[in-house]
């Protein structure tokens, strides 16, 4: 049964106007009395023009927040397999613990006297990163996985320039992160592209003939961008270092090998960590997200200020470049220690979890990627053989002449109630699907996924493309004209001229 | 006049000493809706296999690469206000760049329109 309603609505889904669409004059405002006797001292610089904001009540302003909450999906409504972003449960004990007022009421320029336990907080935090890695180092204050890129390669640029050598070529494999390449730039490298070879991992022999005496170094995710684990990375290590390089480790995948690998036996000698894939904190942390680095020996003296050393019975803030013979700081990346919020989420989760409940979450990622790929891959392409890691990669080689797209089979997902998996990425597989379950969801989920890709499999090669094309149906906007946006966006509302 | 084709998808005209660079019919079928063409300066050197331009559609942003050494004569205005040039007409109208050439020689290593064609249907 189709039909319109007379308010646009959909049943209790509400089609919601913009804030400044529902404003009205009058509608604001505290009960106050009018202030008398006073005199403008502004010189006839009063504003006379409107201000231009929108005039609401206070139910008003819910409501509108309210519905526009309930347009989103998250991992808390529903399956969000978004490959390579690890949509995983963010435990709500971690928030409980955030909360504590002894924590939450803090401030970053209280006395260190009065703060010692936050700082034994941040100092266990890292000695969990150091454990679990193996590394000796471990800068805590990068914001965020790209800027602990940024850290670790400032790192590597302060090594090479402390031994007076002009190396300047980065080599990157094909199926990177595209931070890595924008990283190695923003540092002043130039970057050099290593192909991959058929089963999806770094070509090592393309690899070995780039070596050279101006290689500052190499960028490896691992497991890599293809869900992949790069079996010949000790090799990768040994020969990069033999070179006069570094090892730079994309830590994003770190989620799929934590109690299991630890970075420093492969070789590596800096890799971020991104709190929120592998730790469980929230995605972007409520305010900027945290990714801190880990360090080898060779790297550790550059790692960037502050960070926090036991000082007799205490814990003390390093804060400068000149307090701690031997170290030489390439300097401060961010405001402040880091975020004290997400240090706490990850601390609580890997306290509440133990290392054995760590290396059971990697092993269920996996468990739950491998369980997907199995149900999928007689019906889909698989992009490389063999088991993945923590992540499915499909190409689309299975919607060949059906007229339907990557695209189009994501658009037709949403109607299912799932979020889509990340398409066209990595770029090295054609029409690329990257699916990761994460160890959050259960086999009843993952299966209802199954399902219902299947079921769509099969009405693809049943021939009805046109269905396809129109999806979704069920959605508050239909298919967005991507290009029109990108080619002609529209960024700025304005009020209708009368 | 010479229309030659790089195995990242690149035609390349060379006529009167100019060679004119544009990205393939398959490749702008492969990009999907193009957005934005970000074009080089007049008189930038570029090396063979070296960045020249980049593309970026609404799947990705790609690189597209010198097809050989020379120098940037003039780029396609046109492509800043209507990149959708590139997927109407990428071999006519949709052209990038024109560029002289140091190595004429270097042609000759670029594949004719049926050795493309070969290359394309190999992939």
């Amino acid at each position: 049964m189709t039909f319109t309603t007379h308010t646009g609505n959909r049943g209790l889904v509400i089609e919601e106007q913009l804030i400044f669409e529902q404003g009205q004059p009058g509608r604001t405002g505290v009960d106050l009395p009018e202030p008398t006797g006073t005199k403008s001292r502004l010189g006839g610089l009063d504003r006379e023009s409107d201000v231009g904001l929108p005039g609401l009540s206070e139910p008003q302003v819910v409501r509108h927040f309210t519905r526009l909450s309930q347009k989103n999906y998250g991992i808390d409504a529903g399956f969000f397999p978004l490959g390579s972003c690890t949509m995983k449960h963010n435990p709500r004990l971690n928030e409980k613990v955030a909360r504590l007022p002894g924590l939450a009421d803090l401030h970053p320029m209280q006395p260190e006297s009065t703060v010692q336990g936050a700082l034994e907080l941040i100092d266990q935090c890292a000695h969990w990163l150091l454990v679990l890695t193996g590394m000796p180092a471990v800068a805590m204050s990068p914001a965020a996985g790209a800027q602990g890129e940024l850290c670790g390669m400032m790192a590597i640029r302060a090594a090479l320039d402390a031994r007076g050598e002009n190396r300047r070529r980065v080599l990157v494999p094909e199926s990177a992160h595209g931070t890595n390449p924008a990283t190695a730039a923003a540092c002043g490298f130039t970057v050099d592209s290593i192909p991959a070879t058929e089963d999806g991992r770094v070509d090592l022999a393309a690899f070995e003939a780039k070596l050279g005496d101006d290689v500052a170094g190499i960028m490896l995710t691992n497991p890599n961008t293809c869900g992949l684990f790069e079996r010949d990375v000790r090799k990768i290590a040994d020969l990069v270092h033999e070179a006069g390089g570094y090892f730079y480790c994309d830590g994003a995948n770190f989620n799929a090998i934590v109690g299991r690998v630890r970075p420093a036996d492969l070789g590596i000698d800096a890799m971020h960590i991104n709190l929120h894939k592998t730790f469980s904190t929230p995605h972007g942390g409520g305010g900027p997200g945290s990714g801190p680095v880990v360090f080898s020996d060779a790297l550790a003296p550059f790692a960037p200020i502050p960070y926090v050393v036991k000082k007799g019975d205490g814990f003390h803030l390093v804060e400068t470049a000149d307090e701690d013979d031997g170290m030489k700081p390439f300097g401060r990346l961010k405001g402040f220690h880091g975020q004290m919020g997400m240090f706490i989420r990850a601390l609580s989760y890997m306290k509440s979890h133990g290392a054995d409940g760590l290396r059971q979450a990697s092993g269920d990622a996996v468990l739950n990627a491998n369980y997907l790929l199995a149900r999928l891959k007689d019906k889909l392409s698989v992009a490389f053989p063999g088991y993945c890691m923590h992540e499915a990669l499909f190409d689309d080689s299975f919607l060949k002449d059906t007229g339907v797209s990557t695209l189009d089979l994501a658009k037709a997902i949403i109607d299912e109630g799932f979020h889509p998996m990340t398409m066209y990425f990595p770029l090295v597989v054609h029409g690329a699907l990257l699916i990761e379950p994460t160890e959050t969801e259960t086999k009843e989920s993952i299966d209802q996924f199954c399902d219902a890709i299947l079921a769509l499999v099969a009405k693809a090669e049943s021939g009805d493309a046109e269905f396809f094309k129109n999806a979704p149906y069920l959605t508050p906007r239909r298919r967005l004209d991507e290009t029109a946006a990108a080619r002609k966006p529209v960024l700025r509302w304005k009020p209708e001229t009368a | 006049m010479t229309k030659k084709f790089s195995q990242e998808h690149e035609w390349i005209e060379f006529e009167d000493g100019v060679a004119t660079v544009g990205i393939t019919d398959y490749a702008q079928q492969s990009l999907g809706d193009i957005v934005y063409v970000e074009l080089p300066e007049v008189g930038k050197k570029l090396t063979k296999d070296g960045d020249a331009a980049v593309v970026e559609s609404v799947k990705a942003a790609s690189d597209v690469y010198a097809p050989l050494d020379g120098e940037i004569v003039e780029i396609n205005e046109e492509l800043d206000a209507n990149p959708a040039l590139v997927n109407e007409a990428p071999e006519s109208e949709g052209w990038f760049f024109k560029m002289s050439l140091a190595d004429e020689s270097q042609l000759d290593e670029l594949m004719d329109e049926a050795a493309y064609k070969d290359f394309v249907e190999g992939l």
